[in-house]
């Protein structure tokens, strides 16, 4: 069933007043789980347009239920909006065009036979004519450095590999933001270097969660740092690292600098 | 860590190889029905069908033990069929009796159960050349054309997909349990009793099944998320050209000869 696309007028419209929207805004979300725990109490932050945010905080301190509601796979109580559009049902399938989302585990991420099938999986249900879904597929593949591998199959790929190729399933989509859950975790140290490599050259809106705080220090200007469910700092990367005593409240670490 | 035990793709570029998926598929399955519609001991019959797979089997550069070795895998199968050699009415060969029941073996049993036995082994060599020479994809998109349910190609799919991460999921547990097997001296006491171990293999499928069942939400979150609704598209790259038509002309050919010899020979 193809799907109709709106223009991309309807994304880069300005608001009544005349601003351009930002590409990711969420107001006072608040979200519980079925089980009664609550993940989430009242967030609040905007992405503008070519920001690269990192997404910091302890586990369990809702981070993941956060990138969940930023496609409308969870719903809480609040307002989200994505380059202006509020995520709302009728929206849903716009909005999932619009943020790349890719998952920590890339064996979650990547569930078709082949790397081509997998890239061309987004596409094809945006509803894209099969020349255009081939264009975009390889040069999804190409930007992420991994042509010449669509007709391999997943299974038989590195983990490095395996992220590069998560990462091309979101961009063949042409997403307005890329929200990457833990991209650097479990890779060794070559490939945690090409994929920083990666991160740094998309010109792409992004918003990252991680642990490692190197990889914060390096690509991210901006970090929100989450707890139990709340943003408790959102600001300049260079300020927040320099608080020890902050960061040590929240279970986080100052990166060691100076090994390199 | 790679598991290719059930990757049965063998990497080549002969002509088999090279044919379009859906000729292949059409054939083996013809191949199979024709095996089973040939008659109980059309011997000459089951030695040309055979012959046919040799000849393909070369045609795919495979050596000669290659379908040989691994078609024996289904004898185990075959053996379901062992009743008729006891049931079916024919010129008695031998006959056992207890008390007041007697078994006998009937000629006309013999050879059906023999040719079972052929048939069985002559359409699992089929199917295992169709493996060894289509990539699984490929074999996926042919019965995506043969308009096989999209439901039951999705599903086949998956379980091709992840069933090298279950089993390595399963190794994981497997050395998890490995590593903490100690034993203190060397006197065979170990390991707890057979009943103990029993419960910890229970758990460790239990275990697998959870995280299976936990992946597969996680699974479906990711396919929503690139906008999957209820329906699975795919693309198709085949097109037939003009070797594939001739081939599948051959085989229809060889296939309906077979038959023939079969009835009149």
């Amino acid at each position: 069933m193809p799907i109709v696309h709106e223009s991309d007028l309807l994304s880069q419209r300005p608001s009544a007043n005349g601003r351009i929207q930002p590409t990711l805004e969420v107001s006072s979300l608040s979200f519980a789980y079925p089980d009664g725990h609550e993940a989430l109490h009242g967030v609040n932050f905007v992405i503008g347009a070519g920001e690269k945010v990192a997404l910091v905080g302890p586990n369990g301190a809702g981070k993941s239920t956060l990138m969940l509601h930023l496609n409308g796979l969870l719903h809480g109580h609040g307002a989200l909006a994505v380059a202006g559009l509020p995520i709302v049902k009728e929206n849903l399938p716009l909005i999932r065009s619009k943020v790349g989302m890719v998952f920590q585990n890339p064996d979650d991420q990547l569930f078709s036979p082949t790397v081509f099938d997998d890239v061309a999986f987004g596409p094809l249900h945006m509803g894209y004519p099969e020349a255009e879904v081939r264009q975009r597929v390889s040069r999804a593949l190409a930007q992420v450095d991994m042509a010449n591998f669509e007709e391999r199959l997943s299974h038989h790929l590195s983990i490095g590999q395996k992220k590069r190729v998560a990462i091309a399933t979101v961009l063949s989509m042409d997403p307005e933001i890329l929200v990457l859950d833990e991209p650097s975790a479990g890779l060794d140290p070559r490939a945690r270097r090409s994929l920083i490599n990666l991160l740094r050259d998309l010109p792409l809106t992004m918003l990252v969660s991680t642990h490692d705080m190197l990889l914060v220090q390096e690509l991210f200007p901006r970090m929100i740092v989450m707890d139990e469910g709340r943003v408790v700092a959102d600001g300049e990367t260079a300020v927040l690292l320099q608080d020890v005593t902050f960061l040590e409240a929240h279970g986080l670490e100052m990166p060691v600098v100076g090994n390199r | 860590m790679h598991v290719s035990t059930f990757d049965r793709y063998q990497q080549g570029t002969s002509l088999i190889h090279r044919l379009d998926p859906r000729v292949k598929v059409v054939l083996t399955l013809l191949f199979i029905v024709s095996n089973v519609l040939l008659l109980d001991g059309a011997w000459i019959a089951f030695g040309a069908a055979w012959l046919v797979l040799l000849v393909s089997n070369r045609a795919a550069h495979f050596s000669f033990g290659y379908l040989f070795k691994r078609s024996f895998i289904a004898l185990p199968f075959a053996l379901a069929a062992i009743t008729v050699i006891f049931v079916q009415p024919g010129t008695p060969l031998a006959s056992w009796s207890w008390g007041s029941r007697t078994i006998t073996i009937s000629d006309a049993g013999v050879i059906r159960f023999a040719s079972i036995v052929i048939r069985s082994w002559l359409s699992v060599q089929a199917a295992i050349l169709l493996t060894a020479t289509t990539q699984f994809p490929d074999l996926m998109h042919a019965l995506r054309h043969l308009r096989v349910p999209a439901i039951l190609i999705a599903i086949i799919s998956f379980m091709y997909r992840y069933l090298f991460v279950l089993v390595d999921e399963a190794m994981r547990l497997l050395r998890a349990r490995e590593a903490r097997s100690a034993r203190l001296v060397a006197d065979g006491k170990h390991g707890g009793t057979v009943f103990w171990r029993a419960r910890v293999t229970g758990s460790m499928v239990g275990q697998l099944f959870v995280r299976s069942f936990e992946r597969s939400d996680k699974v479906y979150n990711a396919m929503l998320a690139r906008g999957y609704r209820g329906q699975l598209l795919t693309m198709n790259p085949h097109v037939m050209q003009q070797p594939d038509w001739l081939f599948l002309a051959l085989g229809f050919g060889l296939i309906a000869a077979l038959q023939v010899i079969g009835r009149l020979l």
